[in-house]
């Protein structure tokens, strides 16, 4: 039964990305498909990398409430462009060649994020949820510094750092995909060779211990997994919190399991599909550019939100 | 002297409690025993006015704990919840004094302040008095809390599983305790136990559940028979006699 | 450990003898007595005020939601309060001051209302989930917030809010920071029941509180706090959760001694982020709330990994 609903979801996906692709094609037929295709293949990237990021943050952090976009990755994103707008000007930043920034934001942004992780969980895996306090309240001084940073700005300059507070999805060249595509690709390789241990690692540190798994360095590889995921999909569009919860917790919904082998595939594929339907729906149907990120973030908000509501008061 | 009929409670649609009547007689000791899920703790809350009803209604002492205003129903009747598991910086005698606010409301007197004196030497918390909530061990917190509901000083004191956090000296100290209160004071005691050995060696009656229904109430050595204990908890008792009071062992 | 009330009350003098003297311009002539009655006294006034309040209003939200690692800014109160102040100034641009203020306290009200419901669902447990939870929760309120300010051009102008300062700060612009006094009167008389709702529902309502009229004030007086700070110096993070903190700590969890402590470290910390920004970069200033988010941030990373204060008697 798995297997028949994650082989229906990636035919949907298949289905979906052709009528991205051909959906009204028009002259010149080369070159639309070419910008297409380069654009979907950010959108499958990026949703496939927060999706999985999220399955394995959830089961290291035991809790199926988070998502590892709130541990302040987006404000170290947000502070990055804009001290790069205040270093160089607006107009100089706009010069930057994009791969540049592209590799040196994500090498930022993968230490920070391993610096983090690894640097806290020296004290004990079992303490994720500091952790991941931890990373919030860092993520508040991280946006505290960028305000005064923005202040400093003349209004020409904050205007296009105002850009980079919203995840975008047409402002990425071909070599950042393919850049991008290789080590999400090796990351979601490793998650789902580590998938049997993230299995028994879900039951906890104690349970998983007297099981014999070495649950401190799983923790460990599966953040350092989760921080390539994000922090390469985050340099490629921008900050996006909610999107990998919505598809981790679709993923559990839909197959109702707790196996990895099928959530990981499960969560990649139903990430890419959120994004590449949302975007066919506002871009091909709608015809507006800029509202998916903030239609998909506000309903990923709002699951949070029903999520929390649908336990039982303690 | 509680009187409770045709008491039904429902959380949310899932019934909890069904046309309970029951009439709980003053002085003694009071055991509610029952299977996990029996609806013990429910009954309890519902006594201390503390659950919306779905029908019925209550009476303790003449007070309908629902209606009364809650300062006149707390000095009626005091409730220890399961295991409280507030922790918090406040000092052990600062918790207690808390059992005499219903009283004072703020304005604390002399005689509650040697309420609460009293309260700490009886609980052993003399010398814990100003140590906070926090550093202390779950067994001593159990015991301030329990401290705080005695100072409430209320003929009715309602005790959900006060045994649960406590080793076996302090959980028979605590049941000789409240044993030499029910006779020192003539209080009340509605206690929720586990154990069904703590029933049989301290309660003066049993009130037996199971499913949300009440199924006996006795005097402990009448109530504590094979047949009742196999249709309470399905399974097989044996009921011995030691010391004058009933034991029971499970086959 | 008494001793260090004096110590402290010191240290507080001298930071206001600190505020009132540092500036631009000193006072020596009679024209700048006049500047210093219009804006220095205010100023400082305004800092300790604010200060006071929010941190009152920090150990107020505490006590409701039982987690001590909450503030309003981490319960939605902040936010829905700035959400409320950018829809009244898209629709009535032109209302009167004490308008805003009760349209920005209805609405922390209502946002705070909505935590709380969410609160009563989070684990017991991981104290720290909760947290994490409101931050999430007024994230999104802030997302939206920023949305409506981002498609109507007023985003520079909520940046204004964002961050509390006071160099605006004069005679005739802070006045009703001034009702925070009331209101700490009003929570001083009702500190008891304030306690006692910090033993949870059931308890509470065993010792005759009346739970849901007393959580009700509570959060009243939380919101209208918030959004007094809020309208009149803009936002300020943290000082609700480290001064209560901080206090508890080094005195226990009893309110009816240590409300005033907590009302003066707050207004201590408050005025000393203010001056601290004001010297940093003299003659230019940073906003006071910024200085206390570096403060507070690692303050707030100390008390998640300090271990708990095991305060015996004795000390």
């Amino acid at each position: 039964m798995i297997r028949s609903r994650l082989l229906l979801l990636a035919a949907g996906l298949v289905l979906l990305s052709a009528a991205f692709l051909l959906w009204k094609l028009q002259e010149p037929t080369g070159f639309i498909l070419s910008l297409r295709g380069s654009k979907l293949a950010v959108l499958i990237c990026v949703g496939a990398a927060t999706g999985v990021a999220t399955i394995l943050f959830q089961t290291v952090a035991m809790n199926q409430l988070l998502t590892p976009g709130i541990v302040g990755f987006d404000a170290l994103f947000v502070l990055l462009q804009t001290g790069l707008v205040a270093i160089l000007g607006g107009v100089g930043a706009a010069l930057f060649p994009p791969m540049a920034q592209f590799l040196m934001e994500t090498a930022l942004l993968m230490g920070a994020a391993l610096l983090l992780f690894g640097g806290l969980l020296r004290r004990g895996a079992g303490d994720v949820t500091r952790v991941i306090l931890t990373g919030v309240i860092l993520g508040m001084l991280l946006r505290g510094l960028t305000e005064v940073v923005q202040r400093m700005l003349d209004p020409a300059d904050f205007a296009i750092v105002q850009q980079a507070m919203f995840a975008s999805f047409s402002r990425v060249s071909t070599p950042q995909i393919w850049t991008g595509g290789g080590v999400i690709a090796v990351a979601l390789a490793v998650a789902l060779w580590q998938a049997p241990a993230l299995d028994v690692a879900g039951l906890g540190r104690s349970t998983a211990r007297s099981l014999g798994l070495a649950h401190d360095r799983v923790v460990l590889i599966v953040l350092g997994l989760v921080a390539a995921l994000v922090s390469v999909s985050t340099a490629l569009v921008g900050p996006l919190t909610f999107l990998g919860l919505l598809s981790a917790s679709l993923a559990r919904q839909v197959l109702q399991t707790h196996r990895h082998d099928a959530l990981i595939p499960a969560a990649a594929l139903i990430g890419a599909t959120i994004l590449v339907a949302g975007q066919f729906v506002f871009e091909r149907l709608l015809a507006s550019q800029s509202a998916l990120a903030v239609i998909v973030e506000f309903f990923g908000g709002l699951l949070f939100l029903f999520l929390v509501f649908r336990r039982k008061p303690s | 002297m509680i009187q409770i009929e045709g008491l039904s409670y429902r959380v949310g649609k899932t019934p909890i409690l069904h046309d309970i009547s029951l009439t709980l007689k003053p002085g003694g000791i009071t055991a509610l025993i029952g299977p996990n899920g029996a609806g013990k703790s429910s009954l309890l809350h519902c006594i201390s006015g503390l659950h919306d009803l779905a029908a019925g209604h209550i009476r303790i002492d003449g007070l309908d704990p629902l209606r009364a205003p809650d300062r006149d129903r707390a000095r009626v009747v005091a409730l220890l919840q399961q295991s409280p598991g507030v922790v918090s910086r406040l000092r052990v005698r600062e918790l207690v004094g808390f059992g005499r606010w219903p009283h004072h409301q703020g304005r604390p007197t002399a005689q509650d302040t040697a309420m609460v004196d009293a309260a700490l030497e009886s609980f052993t918390l003399t010398d814990l008095a100003d140590r906070t909530l926090e550093s202390l061990s779950g067994g001593q917190r159990q015991r301030a809390f329990i401290a705080m509901t005695y100072a409430q000083d209320t003929p009715w004191l309602l005790l959900d599983e006060p045994l649960n956090a406590l080793d076996p000296r302090h959980a028979r100290d605590l049941m000789a305790r409240l044993r030499r209160l029910v006779q020192d004071t003539g209080r009340s005691i509605v206690i929720v136990l586990h154990d069904i050995n703590a029933a049989a060696g301290w309660a003066d009656r049993i009130v037996a559940m199971k499913d949300g229904r009440v199924i006996g109430h006795q005097d402990t050595p009448d109530l504590l028979t094979p047949d009742m204990l196999e249709t309470v908890f399905d399974m097989r008792f044996d009921v011995l006699t030691h010391q004058g009071r009933p034991v029971v062992i499970s086959r | 450990m008494r001793f260090q009330t004096p110590v402290l009350l010191v240290a507080l003098l001298a930071l206001v003898g600190i505020s009132l003297w540092l500036g631009a311009a000193s006072v020596t002539s009679w024209q700048d007595a006049w500047l210093f009655g219009v804006s220095r006294l205010p100023r400082t006034a305004a800092a300790l005020l604010a200060g006071a309040g929010l941190a009152l209003a920090g150990v107020v939200v505490q006590q409701v939601v039982q987690n001590r690692l909450v503030e309003p800014s981490l319960t939605g109160t902040t936010e829905s309060a700035m959400l409320g102040l950018l829809l009244v100034t898209l629709w009535a641009p032109g209302m009167a001051i004490a308008g805003k203020m009760t349209l920005a306290a209805l609405a922390g009200l209502a946002g705070t209302g909505g935590f709380l419901m969410l609160a009563q669902r989070a684990p017991r447990q991981d104290p720290m989930l909760l947290p994490i939870v409101g931050l999430i929760y007024a994230g999104i309120i802030w997302a939206a917030t920023t949305w409506i300010a981002w498609s109507t051009d007023l985003l520079q102008y909520l940046g204004v809010w964002r961050l509390a300062e006071f160099s605006g700060v004069m005679q005739g612009r802070y006045e009703w920071l001034w009702a925070v006094g009331a209101l700490a009167l009003l929570l001083y008389a009702v500190a008891d029941r304030i306690t006692i709702l910090g033993l949870g529902r059931e308890q509470a309502r065993s010792l005759g509180l009346n739970y849901g009229q007393t959580r009700a004030l509570g959060l009243v007086i939380v919101s209208v706090l918030s959004a007094l700070v809020l309208v009149t110096v803009g936002a300020f993070p943290f000082v609700g959760l480290i001064a209560p903190n901080l206090v508890s700590r080094w005195r226990g969890d009893n309110l009816r001694g240590n409300l005033p402590i907590i009302a003066l470290g707050g207004g201590g910390l408050v005025l000393a982020s203010d001056v601290i920004g004001r010297v940093l970069r003299y003659p230019f200033e940073i906003p006071a709330a910024l200085v206390f988010s570096v403060f507070g941030a690692v303050i707030f990373l100390w008390l998640l990994f300090a271990a708990p204060a095991r305060s015996g008697g004795q000390s």
